[in-house]
């Protein structure tokens, strides 16, 4: 297992599901309770020193028990290690810590995830809509359940004035 | 387009011609089509390289492109239009000058292009009427001239001095 990946299982036990590598990137899966506490480990401890936020995205998988997986990408300039960090959530309970206080640029990102997924993040300052507008109300549009077409929104026209 | 042939002139010729007022207005407004910078995706490019100058959309007088759209035109719509980007649209056609054109430049901007999601318009003349559709995706600076010639052809058959309807049915 990558020297990383041991650390993070020796340090968080409890958290730690498993480590995948796939052409040099580490991928790690950690519960989602322990998330937080990871990624402080690898934002803060000089050994990781994690000082560039990637990205962070998510993937729904519909036929799981738990069906989102939110992914955080987080890369040391000085070290250069990048290191995947996934964790998964039910659909009834879609929320995860807010990397915020972490890194700030996780706050455009994460409303991304938001707006996109309808995954919710605790502790985010400003929670809202990013690329839909704010009264958007047809739902999350990259999720699998939606349909590829939308639900009427791009075809409803509402600033044009009625001509009869 | 015909409308004055130049011939040699004769010594102390006093330079008049005859023509009917409706041509001379049309051929004006023709030959300064001011377009309104409206790139949305890579037509946009192609737009802009119709501009420069081994194109040199000048030639056909459209080459002043105006930043607000109280002094175009001509609204050259490139690129993908996204539902959020409609109202905008919209908005600045509502508020160009009489008598204003628009070009839907690209398969983008004309159906939606593959881009049948949730978030593209298919077809920007859902909101605003569309006087020429110049097909490419993207189209070349060639194919955008086509579509400004045919739109000054355009311009020509139009009666100026005739009522206009009121309001153009979208």
């Amino acid at each position: 297992m990558h020297a990383i990946a041991e650390k993070i299982q020796e340090k968080f036990p409890a958290g730690f599901l498993n480590a995948q590598e796939w052409r040099g990137d580490l991928a790690i899966t950690v519960k989602r309770e322990a998330l937080h506490d990871v990624c402080t480990y690898l934002r803060r401890d000089p050994d990781m020193d994690c000082d560039y936020f990637v990205h962070v995205s998510s993937v729904d998988w519909p036929d799981d028990e738990e069906r989102f997986e939110v992914v955080y990408e987080v890369y040391s300039i000085r070290k250069r290690h990048r290191i995947r960090i996934k964790t998964r959530v039910p659909e009834h309970d879609c929320i995860v810590d807010s990397m915020t206080d972490l890194w700030y640029g996780a706050d455009f990102m994460e409303r991304e995830v938001f707006d996109m997924m309808g995954i919710r993040f605790r502790n985010h300052p400003d929670l809202r809509r990013i690329l839909m507008p704010d009264d958007y109300t047809e739902g999350y549009p990259l999720r699998k359940d939606f349909p590829v077409q939308g639900k009427g929104w791009r075809d409803s026209f509402d600033f044009l004035q009625d001509p009869n | 387009m015909g409308l004055i042939q130049i011939g040699k002139p004769k010594d102390g010729d006093l330079g008049v011609m005859t023509l009917t007022l409706e041509k001379a207005v049309n051929w004006a407004r023709k030959g300064s089509l001011w377009p309104m910078t409206f790139g949305l995706a890579c037509c946009a490019i192609e737009m802009i390289a119709a501009v420069s100058s081994r194109y040199d959309i000048d030639r056909y007088g459209a080459g002043v492109f105006r930043a607000s759209p109280r002094q175009s035109d001509l609204m050259i719509v490139a690129g993908t239009v996204c539902r959020r980007m409609a109202p905008v649209i919209r908005k600045i056609y509502d508020q160009m000058p009489e008598p204003k054109y628009v070009i839907s430049m690209g398969s983008c901007a004309t159906s939606g292009n593959i881009y049948d999601s949730y978030s593209v318009v298919q077809g920007v003349d859902r909101f605003v009427p569309v006087d020429i559709y110049v097909p490419g995706c993207p189209p070349t600076p060639e194919a955008l001239f086509d579509g400004i010639l045919k739109l000054q052809d355009r311009i020509m058959q139009k009666r100026v001095f005739t009522t206009q309807p009121e309001q153009v049915k979208v």
